[in-house]
């Protein structure tokens, strides 16, 4: 697994030399007037895959949407010292977090290439054709089928191509809601394989929403347990998989 | 037979027009799902301007046009950004409101600044037939509504596929929220599908009015906008292609199907209605668009 440690310093001027890449405090949003987060407190460091658990509702997807802009939220979310909490949605990706939705995200008209362009809509660098290519040699299923409907894939092919579409914006951050709902689980087996090889050979830094906590947790260095919109427990993922509680609760034995 | 030839060329003539602005219509159905009543009014409105660039400001007419769907295309920009943006983009209702709003906003406005006599309009293609075989006729004007078509269609293809303006439209027609997370911003896309649109139908109804037999005033695409809006259907209503198979096939039925069954010519747009719930009762998705477009 991979560790937060001694990455190139990130800016910022931290005394303890390690600058969170997401540093949340307090964080309140909801749905109009239902409030669903009743502040939270996390943070993921460089390079870490964390991961939130909890039941159905306990706002584990709120908080994703509050971080990139898609809903109201109050309190302070900082992404490498600069915050954004004020953000809204379409300018979240500039500053550096890509955000994979729940049921995959794609854009079931456009082809799988145009998928990828469209995650690069924000760069105006020469090197996007090169990293189309990476993302075929990490995904080659996705170069076969290129010219293809991003609609007419299948669930686990649509999931390859969000994730791969939302590093084409080559984040600080992906976040991730999900990915395995509704996916065949050696489908999902190969997914989180993926994760955590590119989490390795890239360095990405991901914030993981999962239902499936075995998964999760064997691919995670840290996890937060949701309990109606508050952090109900947290730790290193090998602690939160051997805690009796959380067993009993979230992963079904 | 001679007849027969006619009648095609003049339903095709007719159909471009029909096309062009379908085509409009499709641009801005393609990214909200959303029929812009106000679509033939927005191009009578730019008829004019363009009117006034060449028969009173002395412009060269096709200099005219082009200038003329410029101008449109800044006000349609305009009015989305004031009266369409506030609103919900997933509530059709008041959004439709709005539409026929702007449909009898602009035509009084034209009926006040223009009255509504009609007017002489500048002609766009040379005058004469290309080619006669005995009574049969094709004229430059059928051939200039044609080409004018196939460039328009070709022009838009270009800028949905190869720019990167296109692209964030066709993303934000298919997905939102997904769009909006590439970073996106979905208002002004929108604001380009209008002002595209805008462009299109000014020039749909130009080249409408160009022809001999016609002239321009307020109220020249109140009818027109309802074949347009069958051409559209007919042809999927997403799909630029099906507008313009869509606008054609609405022509041919007005100026063949309706004189040859002796349908009386007052009931020609109803023909063309019934023959578009008939497509639509067998292919609920039009002739060419893309059936269940479901939106998240």
């Amino acid at each position: 697994m991979s560790n937060s440690t001694n990455k190139s310093a990130p800016k910022g001027n931290a005394s303890n030399g390690s600058v969170p890449v997401l540093d949340v405090e307090d964080l309140r949003g909801g749905y109009g007037a239902i409030q669903v987060l009743h502040g939270l407190d996390f943070q993921v460091d460089e390079g870490e895959i964390v991961v939130i658990l909890g039941a159905n509702g306990a706002g584990k997807t709120t908080t994703l949407r509050a971080i990139s802009g898609m809903i109201e939220r109050t309190g302070s979310i900082t992404l490498r010292g600069d915050n954004i909490g004020t953000t809204k949605a379409p300018d979240i990706v500039r500053k550096g977090v890509a955000h994979v939705p729940q049921g995959r995200g794609t854009l079931p008209e456009l082809s799988v290439e145009d998928n990828l362009l469209v995650g690069a809509y924000i760069r105006s660098d020469n090197e996007v054709d090169s990293d189309i290519e990476q993302w075929y040699d990490v995904y080659p299923v996705l170069r076969e089928r290129k010219n293809q409907r991003a609609g007419s894939l299948s669930g686990g092919e649509q999931q390859m191509l969000a994730v791969a579409r939302a590093l084409m914006s080559r984040p600080s951050l992906l976040l991730l809601d999900e990915p395995s709902l509704g996916l065949a689980p050696i489908i999902v087996s190969e997914l989180f394989e993926r994760f955590a090889e590119i989490n390795r050979e890239n360095g990405t830094t991901m914030l993981v929403v999962e239902q499936n906590a075995q998964l999760a947790l064997g691919i995670a260095d840290r996890g937060y347990v949701l309990e109606s919109g508050t952090i109900f427990a947290q730790g290193p993922a090998d602690e939160l998989i051997n805690d009796d509680a959380i067993r009993k609760a979230y992963l079904g034995v | 037979m001679e007849l027969l030839i006619n009648r095609i060329f003049d339903g095709l003539s007719n159909g471009a027009t029909y096309a062009l602005l379908a085509m409009a219509l499709v641009m801005i159905f393609k990214a909200t799902t959303l029929i812009n009543f106000a679509q033939g009014e927005f191009a009578m409105f730019g008829g004019f301007i363009v009117m006034v660039l060449v028969l009173e400001q002395g412009l060269p007419v096709w200099v005219g046009v082009i200038v003329g769907m410029l101008l449109s295309a800044v006000l349609a920009a305009g009015i989305e950004r004031t009266l369409i943006r506030p609103f919900d983009p997933s509530d059709h209702l008041p959004l439709v409101i709005i539409t026929l709003g702007l449909f009898l906003g602009i035509n009084a406005i034209a009926g006040i600044v223009w009255r509504f006599d009609p007017r002489a309009f500048p002609e766009m293609f040379p005058s004469g037939n290309a080619f006669t075989w005995g009574n049969a006729s094709l004229s430059w004007y059928t051939i200039g509504t044609l080409v004018t078509i196939a460039v328009v269609a070709g022009l838009l293809t270009l800028l949905l596929n190869k720019t990167k303006t296109g692209l964030a439209f066709r993303a934000v027609s298919s997905n939102l929220e997904s769009s909006e997370l590439a970073g996106i911003k979905v208002g002004p896309t929108l604001q380009f599908g209008w002002a595209i649109a805008a462009a299109v139908g000014t020039l749909g109804v130009a080249v409408f009015v160009a022809s001999p037999v016609r002239q321009l005033e307020p109220q020249v695409m109140v009818t027109g906008l309802i074949f347009a809006v069958s051409a559209a259907a007919l042809g999927g209503l997403d799909s630029l292609g099906g507008a313009i198979a869509g606008g054609l096939a609405i022509g041919l039925v007005q100026s063949i199907v309706v004189p040859y069954l002796g349908i009386p010519s007052e009931l020609s747009l109803f023909a063309a209605v019934v023959v578009l719930m008939l497509v639509l009762l067998f292919k609920p998705a039009g002739l060419f668009g893309t059936a269940a477009v479901e939106r998240v």
